[in-house]
């Protein structure tokens, strides 16, 4: 398979009044052509700001790379995009046009006083000026009609506030096809949304993701989700990946106790629910430092000073399954 | 919207009858007349008035009649003839003078509208996307001073600067060359020369407050997610801007136009009284001085009716801004 996109050693603080919040540190995966990519962790993992970093929104400052790259390789190009300035052509032209996303907050990620057509069509028509009004409008209409919004000419006049979120997070990926994208990034897209509506946004995304033949990077804090749609899974903890490889292998087999945790804590149809077992605690401040494994306040298995004092290494068996633990030395 | 801009037009007549109300008790408040005002005023000057007399001009201008009727009698000419009454000092009718001085008025006050306007939008708009640099400061440090700082004391300041520096008076509204003259090209420059200052300090007045308002509120709609949308689709930065945070942030402004009217025109009475300019200002505070009471309310409910259009205009512009306003609640 064709590498698509390569994030190297990727650490980012984000410098703020109260002090520093080293929120990825030495962050490394790939991304390949036509594969989903499953990322998952708690909130404040780091899993927004990595694809954030990736389209290059982060606001900087307060963010700043402070090491690591992230180059984008499609086809014949080979774009470093952390060198490229923020809103530089080169990289405004990566922005929607090749790597598009889809986010939390269908309503707030749509601005209330823009009709849904104009916010759509907008990308289009600035990555594809040769395009006529007309050929822009049959585009749009076309991809609404896609992701099953049922009269799509009337739903393109209106303003978001109109409709439900199930229609917001549709339109909101409509919006996010228009430009025919080589990586669709998910951040979180069924937070917000019903359950029956997750189920039926999951399906969705699925079959366009074929149709298209893109690559997607799924974000998620739901394993039972990620495991569902991932060829890949990254876990990540405290801005680091702690676990990475192809999908059943880290759910058949985890070999982080932190995979292990969020494993034992989804609920089971066959197992009645006092068998859950949540992770105890909470994640640790995003100010503090830790000199030894990030996990190591919450970890079950942990050796003792080892784990407290020397960050673990990263291994990889040779199924490509990746580890960074203690336990794993 | 149109059947809401006609309902509220409707609203404006009992809102324009409890105005008149209020104008005229207010200004029939003191004791005495313009009556009084005339006589103790001919006796200063030495002529002596005897009771009779004094009684036969207050029967002659209809004082002795009771308040109430008095009131009837200012509205009934207003209503059914478009008559606001008659000035006493002035000696000639009411709308005269108005119509005189009132397209200065309007005028004064739109310029020192558009001026605030045309000022504090781009430097809030800067400040907050350059939030804490030295341009930030620089402007919060004029606009809390302008904000603090009464208008006919800047009036004052300007004045004197004026004619200290550049040995020129702003006093006034005509060079004194102009004053007598027929109108000409040169006396429009003359007008407009004179007027330059009194708009920018009647502007000034409002501009604090729409840098910190305009400052304030994009700073909050800059951290909005529908920003990140638009910064992740490519736009370039200040269209992206211009788009989307910075016409969110601007709707509070557009719907406190009808508050900033009034503020404008109470400036703008100082402001032209400190500086001579002959506007409806120094003629509402001469007639109240001297008790003429229908110059006085008519100028108080002409100022009242304008603030009205505005708050109106300015419910309507926020309803055509933003679609979440919508008619059927409106018109429920």
């Amino acid at each position: 398979m064709q590498r698509i996109l390569e994030v190297k050693d990727l650490s980012i603080n984000f410098y703020l009044r109260e002090g520093v919040v080293h929120a990825l540190t030495d962050v490394n995966f790939e991304v390949f052509e036509n594969e989903t990519l499953g990322v998952i962790g708690e909130s404040g993992s780091g899993k927004s700001v990595t694809v954030q970093s990736i389209l290059g929104i982060l606001s900087q400052p307060p963010a700043k790379i402070v090491s690591g790259s992230i180059r984008f390789e499609p086809e014949s190009r080979n774009l470093e995009l952390n060198l490229l300035p923020t809103y530089g052509d080169t990289y405004r032209n990566v922005r929607w046009n090749d790597i598009s996303m889809i986010f939390q907050e269908p309503m707030s990620s749509f601005s209330p006083l823009h009709s849904i057509g104009d916010q759509i069509s907008e990308a289009l028509t600035l990555h594809r000026p040769e395009l006529s009004e007309t050929d822009v409008l049959s585009v749009c209409l076309g991809l609404l009609e896609k992701v099953g919004i049922p009269s799509p000419a009337m739903f393109f006049k209106r303003y978001p506030h109109e409709f439900s979120g199930g229609m917001r997070q549709r339109a909101m990926i409509a919006m996010a096809l228009v430009c025919n994208p080589k990586i669709l990034i998910a951040d979180e897209p069924t937070t917000a949304l019903d359950v029956t509506i997750e189920a039926q946004i999951l399906e969705l995304l699925e079959s366009i993701k074929s149709e298209f033949n893109m690559s997607m990077i799924y974000i998620s804090h739901d394993l039972a989700v990620i495991g569902e749609i991932s060829d890949r899974i990254l876990v990540m903890y405290l801005g680091r990946v702690v676990e990475s490889g192809v999908a059943d292998e880290v759910i058949d087999n985890p070999l982080h106790p932190y995979t292990r945790a969020l494993l034992k804590s989804i609920p089971k149809i066959d197992q009645p629910i006092e068998s859950l077992d949540p992770i105890e605690g909470s994640i640790p401040s995003p100010f503090e430092v830790h000199t030894g494994c990030p996990f190591y306040s919450r970890c079950t298995e942990r050796l003792g000073e080892i784990c407290l004092r020397q960050k673990p290494a990263h291994k990889t068996y040779n199924n490509g399954h990746k580890v960074s633990c203690h336990l794993h030395a | 919207m149109l059947t809401y801009t006609i309902k509220r037009l409707f609203q404006l007549i009992p809102i324009l009858f409890v105005i008149s109300v209020v104008a005229y008790a207010i200004i029939e408040l003191p004791p005495g007349d313009f009556a009084d005002f005339y006589i103790s005023s001919l006796r200063a000057t030495g002529v002596t008035v005897l009771e009779d007399e004094a009684l036969r001009i207050k029967e002659q201008y209809g004082f002795n009649a009771p308040v109430v009727e008095r009131y009837w009698r200012w509205l009934e000419n207003i209503i059914f003839h478009g008559n606001f009454g008659y000035s006493f000092e002035y000696q000639k009718p009411v709308n005269e003078i108005i119509a005189e001085k009132l397209p200065l008025s309007i005028g004064l006050t739109f310029g020192a509208l558009i001026i605030s306007w045309a000022l504090a939008i781009p430097i809030g708009i800067y400040s907050a996307i350059h939030q804490y640099s030295k341009f930030d400061y620089f402007f919060t440090f004029i606009g809390f001073l302008g904000l603090a700082t009464p208008p006919f004391l800047m009036a004052l300041i300007f004045a004197w600067l004026f004619l200290k520096f550049f040995d020129y008076s702003v006093l006034g509204l005509y060079s004194p060359e102009y004053v007598t003259a027929p109108w000409s090209f040169d006396k429009f420059i003359d007008l407009c020369k004179h007027l330059i200052l009194p708009v920018i300090l009647i502007g000034l007045q409002g501009t604090g407050t729409i840098i910190r308002v305009m400052r304030g509120n994009l700073l909050d709609e800059l951290k909005k997610p529908y920003v990140i949308t638009a910064k992740a689709k490519g736009l370039k930065f200040r269209d992206l801007l211009l788009k989307y945070p910075v016409r969110m942030a601007i709707n509070p402004i557009i719907s406190t136009i009808g508050w900033l009217l009034p503020a404008l025109i109470a400036g703008e009475i100082l402001i032209s009284i400190v500086l001579g300019i002959q506007t409806l200002g120094p003629v509402l505070l001469r007639s109240v001085l001297s008790q003429d009471m229908w110059l006085a309310a008519s100028i108080v409910m002409i100022l009242s009716l304008l603030t009205i259009i505005g708050s109106l205009i300015s419910d309507l512009l926020l309803v055509w801004l933003d679609p979440r306003i919508r008619f059927e609640r409106l018109s429920k």
